[in-house]
């Protein structure tokens, strides 16, 4: 019951639930304020009375002077308990009736409850949900780089259908756009390198040979992968927004109406876009790296930089460039496909935007480095 | 032996709604009230009364500043000028404590239900409760259910997600979480947009049962006809930057206003009035 006027709740009085066993024997009186204000010491004189086993078979509730639907509830829980049900000779105002009539009709049957099992049975549910959801993802994968396949294949027949404006778009986002975030950090890993190099090879004497440590790991290994790291988190997180509250807001299924392909319209510009990118990238990435490199030489070992070129020159050849750049279209096609796929997979909530999210930057990194293994293993094998 | 504590003798009488010889001070004032965004006031020198145990609706044409009102009231727009009573409390001068118990007793049901899509319904309508009362798990768990059959819906909602829930429960569930610390005002943003007829029509005759069984008093902005009349006690018109008119539907049927006459005797409303 909602107060009137202007007697809100900053002042009230205390809820009351007398027995008076002498006078009035098996008469309960509940009186006072019984809100949600009160509720805290309502349910504790409920509970200390059923616990005390008095018993009564008479409510007066005449007395009430505040009451709310949490209030009633309490009263009812203390009627159940001593089953007294609510009749019309219960003393009570006509306005408290009706409420109460209507909070008694409620928590009857309790609701189905989420069945709870044991932790060993949840693990191996988990493993089992985990199994079946990589089988799903692959299946996905399969399916996207099938699409994308298929869609270059019919551009190469009618180039119109190639989405050029959605591809230059792109490479502007992901490529164009980062080119300086790629550039610094590629400058600073350099000199890092550089640094640790030039330390623990002076204590060998070697200290000339950190060009070469740092030409070769630069090249072969790390420009790439870190600014592939870098994109997945930048542009493959983005990706998987954009294409998850396109899906969340019935866009996607709009496209689908009007007999748009999405794999056409969304994702193969994407695919392309960072394929074309992410190699550019590596090079921006490479070049920095090195300047990195040089810069940090000269200030520590004083090797000016026209010395650091000349013995750059001996180090490393076309090929030690050539295996960091072959691998960044594959680190591309990883990143667009997982994360176009995970944004595909986005359900209807905000929560799980966020969690397909975070997936697509984790699988697609994981993936990357796993990749980069093999690429190393492979060339190797073959003395590339 | 009397036991666990004395009663008190003092049993305050209250005036009933239907009393209409003294009418009680309204529920919530609105003075002088003006809202705008850079150069253009949205609200001007706005004036309007919400009495105690009624229902008011609020019409007006899009961009009238029909949802400025209402969170300008919720504070979630901050106003130029103009004061609120609310209880017979002016929220200015209370103490941050007093306005927020005040601001307790005001539950909200946004347009698209605002149902946080991370909880079950169930924790939906605890939030509130565990946020402002401390009180034990399984209190809280019997009241949210009750609330839960109170606005109509099945127990076994409870334990669901937003997400599986359809329009006209996402609303049902969103004005179970309004009720759960018992608000004395509620105010309700376009309740039966998006719903079919018939839940719309359910939702109208559960705002009307609610009033009556827990005595709620309801700020409804609305653009159903439907809710209108049958629903609502009275209209408050919004236009022009303030409240034109307010009435019933047929006091504002004879208003001469052009957008009042043409929205009150417009062909929808005009079926409206046959039924009636």
């Amino acid at each position: 019951m909602a107060p009137q006027g202007s007697d809100i709740a900053i002042n009230g009085q205390p809820p009351y639930l007398t027995a008076d066993i002498e006078s009035a024997p098996g008469v309960l009186v509940i009186s006072g304020d019984w809100t949600i204000e009160t509720l805290k010491d309502a349910d504790l004189l409920v509970t200390s009375f059923l616990e005390s086993n008095k018993g009564a078979s008479y409510l007066d509730l005449s007395g009430l002077s505040l009451l709310d639907t949490s209030g009633a509830w309490v009263i009812i829980r203390l009627m159940r308990a001593l089953a007294i049900p609510l009749t019309d000779e219960t003393p009570i105002r006509p306005d408290h009736r009706s409420l109460f009539e209507a909070v008694a009709e409620t928590n009857n049957t309790p609701p189905e409850q989420n069945r709870t099992s044991s932790p060993v049975i949840n693990a191996l549910e988990k493993t089992g949900e985990d199994v079946v959801e990589i089988y799903s993802d692959i299946k996905i994968l399969a399916h996207l780089m099938g699409g994308v396949m298929a869609s270059l294949f019919t551009s190469l027949i009618h180039p119109r259908r190639l989405r050029l404006t959605s591809i230059v778009h792109h490479v502007e986002q992901v490529g164009v756009k980062a080119i300086p975030i790629v550039a610094i950090m590629s400058f600073l890993v350099g000199a890092i390198v550089a640094q640790q190099g030039a330390f623990q090879l002076r204590k060998f004497g070697a200290h000339t040979l950190v060009i070469d440590l740092v030409g070769i790991l630069v090249l072969r290994e790390v420009g790439i992968l870190l600014t592939a790291i870098l994109v997945a988190g930048r542009s493959g997180s983005a990706f998987t927004a954009e294409i998850g509250s396109m899906k969340m807001r019935e866009e996607v299924d709009a496209m689908r109406v009007m007999g748009l392909n999405i794999i056409e319209v969304l994702i193969a510009p994407r695919v392309i876009a960072l394929i074309i990118a992410l190699p550019l990238l590596g090079i921006v990435a490479d070049i920095s790296a090195l300047a990195g490199g040089s810069m940090l030489l000269w200030i520590y070992s004083d090797i000016t930089p026209a010395s650091y070129i000349n013995w750059l020159r001996e180090a490393v050849a076309v090929n030690t460039f050539m295996v960091g750049i072959i691998k960044a279209p594959f680190m591309a096609l990883i990143i667009a496909l997982i994360s176009c796929s995970e944004g595909l997979q986005v359900g209807g909530s905000a929560e799980s935007l966020g969690r397909r999210t975070t997936a697509a930057v984790v699988k697609s990194i994981f993936l990357m480095v796993l990749v980069d293994g093999v690429f190393a293993i492979f060339f190797a094998a073959v003395g590339y | 032996m009397t036991d666990i504590i004395q009663p008190q003798a003092s049993v305050q009488t209250h005036p009933s709604r239907e009393s209409g010889t003294n009418t009680p001070p309204p529920l919530l004032k609105v003075m002088d009230l003006t809202v705008g965004f850079d150069e253009d006031n949205i609200l001007e020198n706005l004036q309007l009364e919400v009495q105690t145990g009624e229902i008011l609706g609020i019409v007006g044409a899009s961009g009238t500043g029909k949802s400025v009102l209402l969170r300008s009231i919720l504070g979630l727009i901050p106003k130029r000028s103009g004061r609120f009573v609310i209880f017979g409390h002016d929220m200015e001068q209370l103490s941050a404590r007093d306005r927020l118990k005040v601001e307790r007793r005001l539950g909200v049901l946004f347009q698209h239900g605002a149902l946080f899509s991370s909880l079950t319904v169930l924790e939906n309508i605890q939030v509130p409760m565990r946020e402002y009362l401390s009180l034990p798990k399984r209190l809280m768990n019997e009241l949210a259910l009750s609330k839960i059959e109170l606005v109509g819906l099945h127990p076994d909602a409870a334990h669901k997600y937003p997400s599986e829930l359809s329009g006209g429960m996402i609303k049902r569930a969103a004005l179970a979480r309004a009720l759960a610390l018992d608000p004395h005002l509620v105010f309700l943003d376009e309740p039966t947009s998006g719903l079919d007829p018939i839940s719309a029509e359910e939702f109208d005759d559960l705002i009307s049962t609610l009033r009556d069984t827990l005595g709620l008093t309801v700020f409804m902005v609305t653009h159903d006809l439907d809710s209108l009349s049958q629903a609502c006690d009275r209209i408050a018109v919004l236009a022009d930057r303030r409240v034109l008119a307010t009435g019933s539907m047929h006091e504002l049927q004879g208003n001469s206003h052009p957008w009042i006459k043409r929205y009150f005797t417009g062909k929808r409303a005009v079926r409206q009035w046959d039924k009636s």
